[in-house]
């Protein structure tokens, strides 16, 4: 503990000295780090960035369903699925393919366009449709994985209980999957999190927006610092909750391993 | 005893993976009551067997017939008649984010709908029989591999099975924890449990089994009682393999 303390604290210190004694340094912090202007466009930002978090949370309560849906459509046993499992594949294969940034250009400005009755027209809303669909294709592999390494023995030892294809997917199969594969969902829901930012491009104004708007008005880039603090500050719990909930599974069901 | 009244009868039953014939117009029948041995090679058949009487492997040709009903009929409902079979694996197979009891339980309250409240107070008892009651609330993980297969034994007993198919159950455990899982069996056989038994434990064969019944390529070469077959084998496949086995020390 204490030696990775020291070795951190040097580390940072040669890291602050070598940027702070580059020539250019004096012009950097007072067009990034001017620290009058953070504070200022601070409350703004901030507001503007509860649009992001609704626009994530909204997502991913939806991705996490949709995308399992996807993805147990595509394990779907036997001939008969054929169809479901190749439309499946055909969904997941589409939009990892396509780049998020026309899906969202496609649906924000081409759905409300069609000016279809009892349709939304917000370009949030999508926005929200377009992160939804994309990154469910994604969240889908993800599932689909984590179904696959589980063994096949698994299946067997449920079946064997009179348990449906149902029930041993619900009780059986998918618990064991969704644990193991945490890590790489956490890792696309970051992805997403910053991905809100892009929804800027049809227009609503959220927490990168308004960066814009304020380092125009300040002719300073500090606003986009502050923007990216908030990024970051949002991941961070989320990474270390994760870590959490691993390690605690493993406890539960590990007695022996190797102590580290 | 009658055709009709044997708990399990196999008519003719083959299967095929790909191009290699696993079990080839095999006749075999179960009487209520009975412990009947299976031995034979690796790659013999008796686990494909096992697992196609208990409709995990669909059989290419043939009849398995269960108490009078023919369960590979096409229109037999597979769920429902699993629920009448138990079968314990050699590797366990215990659901391991699932605590020993809700291993337990998971059958009867899942596929049988039975309240929850009675489906624990009767795993408990099983377990408490099989003394693994202190064992209840812990992860598969963290017990013995002895303790793991009499979980997976208890497990199937948990349904009521009408016949329990044991697939070399002490194959992957170490020799001192073998017993353990031995003596449960022992115990369900003088309970009376209808039992087909995939082993390699030889002596224990002798010791259990009403017949014991010899496969070779996926077809039964030999049945008959233990001491019959054990001793005075008359096939010269079934006399080699004992040989073999005798030579590792096994019987």
């Amino acid at each position: 503990m204490a030696i990775a303390l020291a070795s951190t604290v040097v580390f940072l210190a040669i890291a602050a000295v070598a940027v702070t004694a580059s020539p250019g340094w004096p012009a950097v912090r007072k067009a990034f780090f001017n620290g009058h202007i953070f504070a200022s466009s601070f409350p703004d930002i901030a507001d503007a960035f509860l649009v992001n978090i609704r626009l994530f949370c909204i997502a991913e309560a939806v991705i996490l369903v949709f995308a399992l849906v996807i993805a147990i459509l595509r394990s779907l046993p036997g001939p008969v699925f054929f169809p479901i499992r190749a439309l499946a594949i055909l969904y997941t294969d589409f939009f990892r393919g396509v780049p998020t940034i026309l899906v969202l250009y496609i649906l924000g400005f081409g759905a409300p366009a069609l000016q279809l009755t009892g349709v939304p027209t917000s370009a949030l809303f999508w926005g929200e449709v377009a992160l939804v669909l994309v990154y469910s294709a994604y969240v889908a592999e993800v599932y689909r994985a984590g179904i696959e390494s589980v063994h096949g023995s698994q299946e067997a030892a449920a079946r064997s209980l009179g348990l449906t294809h149902a029930q041993t997917l619900r009780f059986v199969i998918l618990p064991q999957a969704v644990r193991r594969v945490i890590p790489p969902l956490l890792n696309d829901f970051i992805g997403l999190q910053k991905d809100t930012a892009l929804v800027a491009l049809l227009g609503p104004i959220e927490a990168f927006r308004q960066s814009q708007i304020d380092a125009e008005g300040a002719f300073n880039y500090t606003p986009y610092l502050v923007t990216a603090v908030l990024f970051v500050l949002l991941t961070i719990p989320l990474a270390r909750l994760t870590d959490w909930l691993i390690a605690r599974d493993r406890r539960r069901q590990l007695a022996s391993g190797v102590g580290r | 005893m009658s055709s009709n009244g044997a708990a399990l009868r196999l008519e003719r039953v083959s299967k095929s993976f790909g191009d290699a014939r696993v079990l080839k117009d095999v006749e075999l029948e179960v009487a209520e009551h009975e412990v009947v041995c299976l031995i034979g090679a690796s790659g013999s058949g008796k686990s494909t067997l096992l697992r196609c009487v208990n409709l995990l492997e669909p059989i290419d040709e043939g009849r398995i017939v269960l108490h009078g009903e023919e369960i590979t009929a096409p229109t037999a409902d597979a769920n429902r008649i699993r629920r009448r079979i138990g079968i314990v694996f050699q590797a366990f197979n215990l659901f391991p984010h699932m605590t020993v009891l809700r291993n337990v339980t998971l059958g009867p309250t899942r596929a049988l709908k039975k309240p929850p409240a009675e489906a624990e107070a009767e795993a408990t008892a099983l377990l408490e029989r099989f003394g693994l009651a202190d064992k209840r609330g812990e992860y598969p993980d963290r017990l013995s591999g002895g303790q793991q297969q009499r979980v997976a034994i208890v497990r199937a007993l948990a349904m009521q099975p009408e016949l329990m198919l044991l697939d070399e159950v002490t194959s992957a455990l170490d020799p001192e924890l073998i017993a353990e899982v031995l003596n449960v069996i022992r115990e369900l056989a003088q309970a009376g449990m209808t039992m087909l038994i995939a082993t390699h434990e030889m002596s224990f064969a002798r010791d259990i089994a009403n017949r014991i019944c010899f496969l070779d390529a996926g077809a039964i070469l030999e049945q008959g009682p233990p001491e019959e077959i054990l001793t005075r084998p008359k096939e010269p496949r079934t006399q080699q393999f004992l040989q073999r086995i005798i030579e590792a020390g096994r019987l």
